[in-house]
């Protein structure tokens, strides 16, 4: 299908030769060479800030290198916008669903080339080639609802039908997976596999090493803002991958296991606990929850989506309004629940959304760490501004925050590096206990192991902490004893040997009949309703079981 | 594959758990509320106002609220589109004004045609500014168009010299024909509000104009012609409100100076109790035809009921019903988040 273009200069669709492209300062990309094969499924993969985003945003029009050049079927392009990239032939699907939410499915796919009678948008056709298209890639809904109202999978679903209904050749897929469950995965790598059969490209850039070898043909690997290596798939060691990536030697990788939590237990300090939450309810979310963590220990919070986890750990700092529930720092009880008085006796929470509860885009690196400590560092109301650097330097360096400087945007830094400075904030504060919801989620594997292996030193300095994770083994691994909690009831407590990952899914697991009655209201009062269950059929249909991502047995695979 | 893996928690699909349906029965009654409450609360108040008012059903108050008024909901076709790329348009009082004065200028001096392009072509320009200002600067529609509601009151101010000259129509004018009566502005108005509403539902630029306020950054990556659209809303808003003046003119028969002030807030309120929301990226024109009534069917209530207590009545219950409705409003679009 390539060969209908006169005379190509080489067989590549795409072909990203020697670009640089820096800001103010800080080099994106150096030198990167990158080929694409027509009806290939290209795996793109590094840490955060490697340069994947920079590199697909330039071969999309978004950005314009600096020096080097894109040659697209053979000839010379410099795409000056999205529009042109995709006029060619190259259409983008971002990790974070890029439509509007409020107009409707069938606007969002045809906005941009809705088809016209008489000059005039025809509505009824535009409906009808939307649930065509749509019904193609499994989704079959209303096409005049708000796209709004669909859940996460079936708007990703849409942006990816928007993507090739384009006559794509090329479609770029930066983490497609990340919103969506096991068996979207499923219908989204058959979606894929249908593209390779019409020979159109496709770059697929994810953290999940499990999705890379399931669909994968190549594989470019990027680090530092190069390309380090380029290769098949197939053959491709998972540890050479792994240490490609981290640029780390394989030894080092095997050693540490798969997550950089130590494999002791920590110097749980006895006597009264730092933090004990007794009864803590919340309407519709949490039932009675007791919690209580000792210095020197860390606590997981353990559960399914929508178990009452996040809610469990806004109820304690007072985020989130209780019906009941008590909770003592040290043996003193808080009198006043709000997160400003939890701050002021030293229990902090990472919010799990660092976007929208957590950083500050349009302020500084220095700004967004020194925020929460700006009151003790006042004295009568005038900050000390050497006190303030004196801070942020030393935070920015224990942690690692990779920034050109305390002045940087933090909407400028990596998600990974963004998550050390919201860290930074509060360790900063000197706490005595500290929650974490989702500390790694959506940071890359090195920024992933720093903060794990954090976690763990400050336990042993004696910190409490409260860890939820959807990562099943960060959890096992990290945890010294795990709560399960399951439609906001505590089910069960794990102590030493008992933290294994069969113990929480055999408490889960037995834990269902008695919560079955419960699941109705529960699900109602979920932000993002659970998806239907699909009839018995429906996983027939996928094909040959590809290994699920999210699947603990297949994670359990990682080389150790 | 299969179709029914995909199928979004809210679908009324035998698979869905029960719980869902009714959550979605709600956000579908708080949507079609949000879109449609201007025109219940329109058909309400007519209703009201005609079951206890002698005079309010009468053809000769009900054609002076419509053709007394008309020109001036131009405003507010011209403030929706703005609204809905969440941009706003502060200067539209000023340039009716303007537009009036050109209009009644343009008529003494050039005739009928002088007296219709004058004023098109000095808001088109206005226009085009403010949204190169806007969308290629970068800077705020709020100040780029509040220093266009002051730049274009200075600007008539220099043109009457300080209002101590006045441009008439001449009596007898072609162009006077068309503010005449109530029938020609209603169907003037009427037919700008069909043509506004297919650009907005039946072209590619409503729907960009609509994408734009929804997610800019999305409209962007969609590779829709953001940069262009943002200035066409202000090119259309600005437009709009110099033909609506020079309009307004011809009915007057002179060029008003002292007129148009405020009326950008009038508008602005208009279009919000019309469904459109402030932030963009939702709202209609029938909202917004509906909202504009609502207003002069309250305007024409007070004066009739409360007109022993002064003007300044008027603007206090405008206020307050307007703060009920967004009011009403926030607590829908929070219905429909929560979800």
């Amino acid at each position: 299908m390539v060969q209908q273009d006169p005379a190509p200069r080489s067989d590549w669709i795409v072909e990203v030769a020697g670009v640089d492209k820096s800001f103010a300062g800080v080099h994106a990309l150096r030198g990167v060479d990158f080929h694409l094969r027509p009806g290939e499924v290209h795996a793109l993969i590094g840490e955060n800030g490697a340069g994947k985003s920079t590199l697909i945003k330039v071969m999309t029009g978004v950005y314009r290198p600096d020096a080097g050049h894109v040659r697209f079927a053979g000839e010379d392009r410099a795409f000056r916008n999205p529009l042109e990239a995709q006029a060619a032939g190259i259409s983008t699907i971002y990790q974070e669903v890029n439509l509007v939410p409020l107009m409707s499915v069938a606007r969002n796919l045809c906005l941009g080339r809705e088809p016209r009678r008489f000059g005039l948008v025809d509505v009824r056709a535009m409906n009808r080639l939307a649930a065509e298209a749509l019904r193609r890639y499994g989704v079959d809904v209303d096409v005049t609802r708000p796209l709004g109202s669909l859940g996460l999978g079936a708007q990703q679903m849409v942006a990816l039908a928007r993507a090739v209904q384009i006559d794509a050749r090329v479609v770029v897929m930066d983490e497609p997976t990340s919103s969506l469950e096991p068996r979207e995965v499923e219908t989204l790598f058959s979606v894929i596999r249908d593209l390779r059969r019409q020979g159109i490209a496709v770059v697929y850039v994810s953290h999940r090493l499990d999705e890379l070898y399931a669909i994968c043909d190549r594989v470019t690997v990027m680090r530092d803002g190069a390309v380090v290596h380029t290769g098949e798939m197939a053959g491709l060691e998972r540890l050479k991958l792994i240490s490609l990536m981290l640029g780390r030697e394989m030894s080092t990788v095997r050693a540490k296991g798969a997550t950089a939590f130590g494999a002791e237990q920590h110097e749980r300090r006895e006597g009264v606990p730092a933090l004990r939450a007794t009864g803590l309810t919340v309407r519709h979310r949490v039932h009675g929850v007791d919690v209580d963590i000792h210095r020197g220990e860390v606590v997981g919070l353990g559960g399914l989506l929508g178990a009452g986890r996040s809610e469990t750990a806004k109820a304690i700092t007072g985020a989130l309004a209780t019906d009941g529930g008590a909770v003592e720092v040290d043996g003193a009880v808080l009198a006043r629940r709000s997160p400003a008085a939890a701050i002021k006796a030293g229990v902090v929470m990472l919010a799990e959304d660092r976007k929208t509860e957590g950083i500050l885009p349009n302020l500084s690196v220095r700004e967004n760490i020194s925020l929460a400590l700006l009151p003790r560092l006042a004295r009568a109301g005038v900050v000390s501004q050497a006190k303030q650097d004196e801070v942020v330097r030393f935070f920015m360096e224990r942690l690692r925050i990779k920034a050109s400087g305390p002045d940087q945007k933090v909407s400028d830094l990596s998600g990974g590096n963004q998550q050390k400075v919201l860290l930074a904030r509060w360790l900063c504060l000197d706490p005595k206990v500290l929650l974490l919801d989702e500390p790694t989620r959506g940071i890359d594997v090195g920024a992933k192991a720093e903060v794990q292996a954090l976690i763990d030193e400050l336990a042993e300095q004696g910190l409490g902490v409260l860890l939820i994770s959807s990562d099943l083994e960060e959890l096992i691994e990290g945890s010294d004893r795990i709560v399960v909690l399951k439609d906001g009831r505590a089910v069960g407590h794990l102590q030493g040997e008992d933290v294994t990952e069969r113990a929480v899914l055999d408490t889960l697991a037995s834990a269902d009949d008695e919560a079955d009655g419960e699941a109705g209201t529960e699900a109602q009062a979920e932000p993002e309703p659970a998806e239907p269950e699909a009839e018995p059929e429906a996983r027939a249909d996928n094909g040959p079981g590809q290994g699920r991502p999210s699947d603990p047995a297949v994670t359990k695979e990682e080389p150790r | 594959m299969s179709p029914s893996a995909l199928r979004p928690a809210t679908a009324p699909a035998g698979a869905a758990p029960d719980a869902a349906q009714p959550a979605a029965l709600r956000e579908r009654l708080a949507s079609h509320i949000q879109r449609r409450g201007a025109l219940a609360v329109l058909v309400l108040m007519v209703a009201i106002a005609s079951a206890t008012s002698d005079t309010f059903p009468t053809w000769s108050n009900i054609s002076s609220i419509l053709g007394n008024n008309a020109f001036v909901w131009l405003l507010a076709l011209g403030m929706t589109f703005v609204i809905l790329t969440g941009g706003i348009d502060l200067s539209v009082g000023s340039l009716y004004a303007l537009g009036g004065v050109l209009g009644a200028y343009g008529a003494h001096a050039g005739g009928t045609w002088l007296a219709i392009v004058l004023p098109l072509a000095v808001g088109a320009v206005w226009g085009s500014v403010q949204g190169l200002l806007v969308s290629r600067a970068g800077m705020a529609p709020f100040i780029v168009t509040l220093a266009g509601l002051l730049g274009a009151r200075g600007l008539l101010q220099a043109l009457t010299d300080e209002g101590a000259t006045t441009y008439l129509v001449p009596p007898g004018a072609a162009f006077r024909s068309l503010g005449e009566g109530t029938w020609t502005p209603v169907l003037i108005v009427a037919a700008l509000f069909v043509l506004g509403a297919l650009l907005l539902t039946r072209t590619r630029f409503g729907a960009t104009v609509t994408a734009l306020g929804g997610n800019e950054s999305a409209a962007t990556l969609m590779g829709l012609p953001v940069a262009r659209t943002k200035v066409l809303v202000y090119v259309l808003s600005a437009t709009l409100a110099a033909a609506a003046g020079a309009l307004g003119s011809a009915r007057l028969g002179s060029g008003v100076t002292t007129i148009g002030v405020g009326y950008e807030l009038t508008a602005i309120a208009s279009v919000v109790i019309g469904g459109t929301l402030l932030t963009g990226g939702s709202g209609s024109i029938g909202g917004t035809a509906s909202g504009v009534l609502v207003l002069a069917v309250i305007h024409n209530l007070i004066d009739h009921y409360f007109s022993q207590y002064g003007s300044a009545f008027t603007d206090t219950v405008n206020g307050a019903f307007l703060a009920v409705v967004v009011l009403a409003q926030t607590l829908l679009s929070r219905t429909r988040q929560t979800d």
